[in-house]
């Protein structure tokens, strides 16, 4: 646990109830006036939810699952060495670790390659069932899964960055040369699409289901 | 009234702003969802971390951080001819994407901290106050060093069987840059710098 952890006194209302906006960039509350608003703090536009935050959410989803495909069929990398060409995809690359008898590397490629991803489309669609279906089920373990998915999304360009020194280094022509394939594009457009679909999905979305019960 | 209420960011509901002791941070009661953090001496500490940062990112971007050798010949790689490989093989997303990431974030952090804080040092309150902060709190996530670091160390692991890994300068700037850029935002008290251009 945080140290230091104050809880704020709260009121019984959240923002868009009071009429009141808060700014996803600097957290002023500003009166919901306009439909189209700036922050008079920062300049962002300001909006109560998030716009079309479902189905921006799922359009980016599926796009994901679509592209996740080609991205562990095709090839990542061409490995040249004394002019025999082996095309290795993401899976291959994490048994080539096990079998070299590095597992913690191959553990690492997995978990940020696989894991991470899947776990992270898995968990956008349990909370844009959740919210469509108004479940009442843990909301505050439900944002927390968000912020999950917030953090852990990054990581999975790890691959992609493995590829780039991979391909920078090993550039020897026949003897030892390491080509990227087009599995990593479509892997590299799979992260930036979780990405922006984990931005898209409003949090609060959950909770406004948990009010709109009470009354 | 409204100066004095928050609304928290994943639940939107209100909240009275209280006192939080120094590096303690102000949490939702109903979700714990964080929702500011006050810093000591954030400004001075922010800004002494800026200027080491820039140091090894000018270190890190010009010099090879990883050499590959096999028998006579010796390859050695700075970031920019990696990237520039990829374009060179049409992997002109991924290329972007990397060159993004890695390079032009951290230096729009890095250069937007300087803009920022050296100003708020000397007292004065920079003109793009309010635009270059929401830059720089909207490319937060797209900043990777830390895990382009993580790639080149299982690259290194791929490749020692294959040849001889000769870890360069820059490799040991990453970490440091990585390091500085971490207490950079660690040290940094969003909130006091919104409060800012409220006066200007
Ligand atoms: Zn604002
Ligand atoms: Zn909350």
């Amino acid at each position: 646990m945080e140290k230091n952890r104050v809880l704020l006194k709260f009121h019984s209302m959240t923002a868009k109830k009071a009429g009141l906006v808060s700014c996803h960039r600097c957290h002023l509350l500003s009166k919901l006036s306009s439909r189209k608003g700036k922050c008079p703090r920062c300049g962002a536009i300001i909006r109560s939810r998030k716009p079309e935050s479902i189905a921006r959410t799922w359009a980016l989803i599926i796009a994901a699952c679509i592209f996740y495909i080609p991205a562990n069929i095709l090839p990542v990398t061409y490995t040249t060495s004394i002019g025999m060409v082996q095309p290795d995809t993401i899976m291959s690359g994490v048994i080539y670790f096990i079998h070299s008898g590095s597992w913690p590397v191959a553990l690492i490629i997995f978990i940020a390659s696989v894991f991470v991803p899947l776990l992270k489309l898995l968990i956008l669609i349990i909370l844009l069932l959740s919210v469509q279906f108004r479940w009442q089920w843990r909301p505050v373990d439900r944002t927390r899964l968000y912020h999950l998915t917030e953090a852990i999304g990054r990581w999975s360009m790890l691959d992609i960055f493995v590829i780039t020194v991979l391909v920078a280094l090993v550039h020897l022509g026949a003897l030892a040369n390491i080509a990227a394939g087009q599995g990593a594009l479509f892997f590299a457009i799979v992260v930036v699409i979780t990405m922006f679909a984990a931005e898209s999905f409003d949090p609060r979305l959950i909770w406004d289901n948990i009010e709109n019960t009470d009354d | 009234m409204t100066e004095h209420l928050i609304a928290c960011h994943a639940c939107d509901l209100l909240h009275r702003v209280g006192d939080v002791p120094l590096g303690g941070s102000a949490c939702c009661s109903r979700c714990g969802t964080p929702l500011y953090r006050p810093k000591r001496d954030s400004i001075n500490r922010s800004l002494a971390f800026t200027m080491a940062g820039v140091i090894f990112y000018l270190i890190a971007n010009t010099h090879p951080f990883l050499g590959f050798q096999i028998g006579s010949q010796l390859r050695e790689t700075t970031l920019a001819t990696g990237i520039f490989q990829l374009y060179q093989q049409d992997m002109f997303i991924i290329a972007t994407l990397v060159l993004f990431t890695v390079v032009i974030v951290p230096a729009i952090h890095l250069l937007s901290m300087l803009y920022i804080l050296v100003p708020l040092r000397a007292k004065m309150t920079p003109t793009f106050l309010a635009p270059v902060f929401r830059l720089y709190l909207m490319l937060k996530p797209w900043g990777m060093l830390e895990i382009f670091m993580l790639g080149i160390l299982v690259s290194a692991i791929k490749l020692v069987k294959m040849a001889t890994i000769i870890p360069g300068v820059a490799l040991f700037a990453f970490m440091a840059l990585i390091f500085v850029l971490s207490a950079m935002t660690v040290t940094l008290d969003e909130h006091l710098i919104w409060k800012k251009t409220e006066y200007s």
